[in-house]
């Protein structure tokens, strides 16, 4: 069961996905969150956000759409009020930081290097934040500065986490790869628009807003498969993961772990129960171990 | 809070689009005005659980009584009796029927109706009087249920239907009152707070937002206070009108 990205030992593949998660608590209320192989925390900034005002979700068929925009209490109380509590649990914990510009990731990350975050996941991706966070992540030159930057501070191993919003998903793979990232994520929420008829409007005050669920899961799926094809460091897969089969069907396209995010809120449980199930399905499948799988399809 | 499954009892149709979902559950801990999360389908097929109020809980049996408004609401008014619905509950703080005293009254709108039925049982339990106004736009429900539970009811009906012809706003004397609870419509609970002759302090106004997690991790249902953003789901459903600007 047990998987090693970057050095870190996760006792399983399963990482509950940043901004759907908190930071733990609320679904420890239901089971121990310490079975987790990790938990991303809510996106984090330098600065605290209060976030996006007007709706900010809206159920779409088999998908969700989403403009928290990065609603987060600060790197700094972070540090002090969330990630003690992070750390009792057993769980890997892996800082999710995003921010608007250069300056406040590298803020972050100065102030996350002084801490026991195991990993950090550098948001290069939010949809539903002006100004900021995912033009890094649409042109690959512009995302290969912004990590070699961050690179550069960090000293804790560093997953970027890609936007399928990207101009080109392998570029972008490679050009983070080559800036030093220790691994990659993807997907992040594709980009997305939903319109309230009657009024006129659009339902979200942002315009447009991200899209998640089992409506992105063949694209996410496409685009892991991708970018495990072309890059060396490990990649975690997200994007649509419901079931035990899904998670096995990202491993075998190429993925180290899976990350569970919009499931979350249809099934609180599901993170724990596609855990349990992993046993008994690797046995089904005949495997020992994650390599028998990972990458099987060509 | 648990999450878990429950068993459907039966299920009929009280008024136009109004249905009554009676569950049969492991014993419960409600505080009035609590909420639950519910599904009554496979995990991927619509992706949110839709959070519906408490109507009335004892002996086991929790029922909802809800609107038929879209997709998943439509897959409940198909349940029939012998069908499984996942529950995830209770949630929300309810309503503080131990922080008030004397003479309250209950404002209701439309399907913001139900979750006042058993907070009006338990403020009369602990000693209060309590009147009931309730407010319609055309059919009428659960007159019945609420003229055993309260000292006085009062009925508005927007097309004239029954009782006062307009908004229920309009007939509810403040300074009778020594503190008031509200669940309905957004404009309607407003229009009762900036009209009343109480403190805000002591309104408290049950808010309806879109919810996805239901437990306070995702923070979609926010609410705009005085205090910052809060979360619906788990800071509220109910907050003292206070805890908002009228402007």
């Amino acid at each position: 069961m047990k998987i090693n990205i970057n050095g870190i030992t996760f006792k399983n593949p399963i990482i509950a996905a940043s901004g759907t998660f908190g930071f733990g608590k609320e679904y420890h209320q239901l089971y121990d969150v310490g079975i987790l192989g990790g938990i991303s925390s809510k996106g984090l900034t330098i600065n605290p956000k209060e976030g996006n005002a007007g709706i900010r979700v809206y159920e779409t068929a088999s998908g969700v759409m989403n403009s928290v925009g990065l609603q987060n209490p600060g790197v700094e109380k972070f540090i002090a009020e969330e990630l003690p509590w992070m750390k009792q649990t057993g769980s890997v914990v892996i800082a999710n930081l995003g921010g608007g510009c250069l300056e406040d990731y590298i803020a972050g990350i100065e102030l996350l290097n002084e801490t026991e975050v195991d990993m950090i996941e550098l948001n290069i991706s939010c949809p539903n934040v002006k100004s900021g966070g995912m033009a890094f992540g649409i042109k690959a030159d512009v995302a290969y500065e912004a990590v070699k930057a961050v690179r550069e501070k960090c000293r804790k191993p560093l997953m970027v986490k890609l936007s399928p919003n990207a101009e080109n998903i392998i570029e972008m793979g490679q050009a983070c790869e080559k800036a030093g990232a220790d691994s990659l994520s993807l997907v992040n929420t594709f980009k997305g628009l939903a319109i309230d008829i009657k009024q006129r409007k659009p339902i979200f005050n942002n315009l447009y807003a991200g899209l998640s669920g089992a409506a992105i899961k063949p694209i996410a799926l496409r685009m892991v498969h991708e970018v495990c094809k072309n890059v060396r460091i490990p990649v975690i897969g997200l994007g649509g993961i419901y079931t035990t089969e899904d998670v096995i069907g990202f491993i075998m396209a190429g993925a180290t772990a899976v990350q569970i995010g919009t499931a979350n809120f249809t099934n609180p449980l599901i993170c724990k129960q596609i855990i349990e199930e992993l046993p008994g399905f690797m046995e089904e499948i005949g495997i020992e171990n994650w390599e028998e799988i990972r990458g099987v399809i060509q | 809070m648990d999450y878990f499954k429950s068993k459907v009892l039966s299920q009929t149709e009280t008024a136009k689009g109004i249905y009554l979902l009676r569950l049969q559950v492991p014993e419960q801990q409600i505080k009035p005005g609590q909420f639950y999360m519910l599904k009554s389908w496979e995990d991927d097929f619509l992706p949110l659980m839709r959070p519906i109020s408490v109507y009335r809980y004892g002996n086991g049996i929790l029922e909802f009584l809800y609107r038929m408004v879209g997709k998943g609401t439509l897959l409940f008014s198909r349940l029939e009796s012998g069908d499984e619905v996942d529950l995830l509950g209770a949630l929300g703080n309810g309503f503080p029927c131990t922080e008030v005293k004397g003479k309250i009254a209950l404002v209701g709108g439309g399907i913001g109706i139900p979750p006042l039925y058993e907070t009006a049982k338990t403020l009369r339990s602990l000693g209060n009087i309590v009147d009931v106004y309730l407010g319609y736009k055309d059919d009428l429900f659960l007159v019945d249920e609420f003229a055993d539970t309260c000292d006085d009811l009062f009925i508005a009906c927007e097309n004239g239907y029954e009782g006062y012809k307009g908004y229920i706003t309009d007939i509810v004397n403040h300074e009778k009152y020594d503190a008031i609870f509200t669940c309905g419509p957004e404009v309607m609970m407003f229009n009762l707070l900036k009209n009343s002759t109480l403190e805000p302090s002591q309104l408290w106004l049950s808010m309806e937002k879109r919810m996805a997690c239901g437990i306070g991790a995702c923070l979609t249902c926010n609410c705009e206070t005085t205090h910052g953003m809060k979360r619906c789901c788990s800071e509220g459903p109910v907050f003292r009108g206070s805890e908002f600007t009228m402007n």
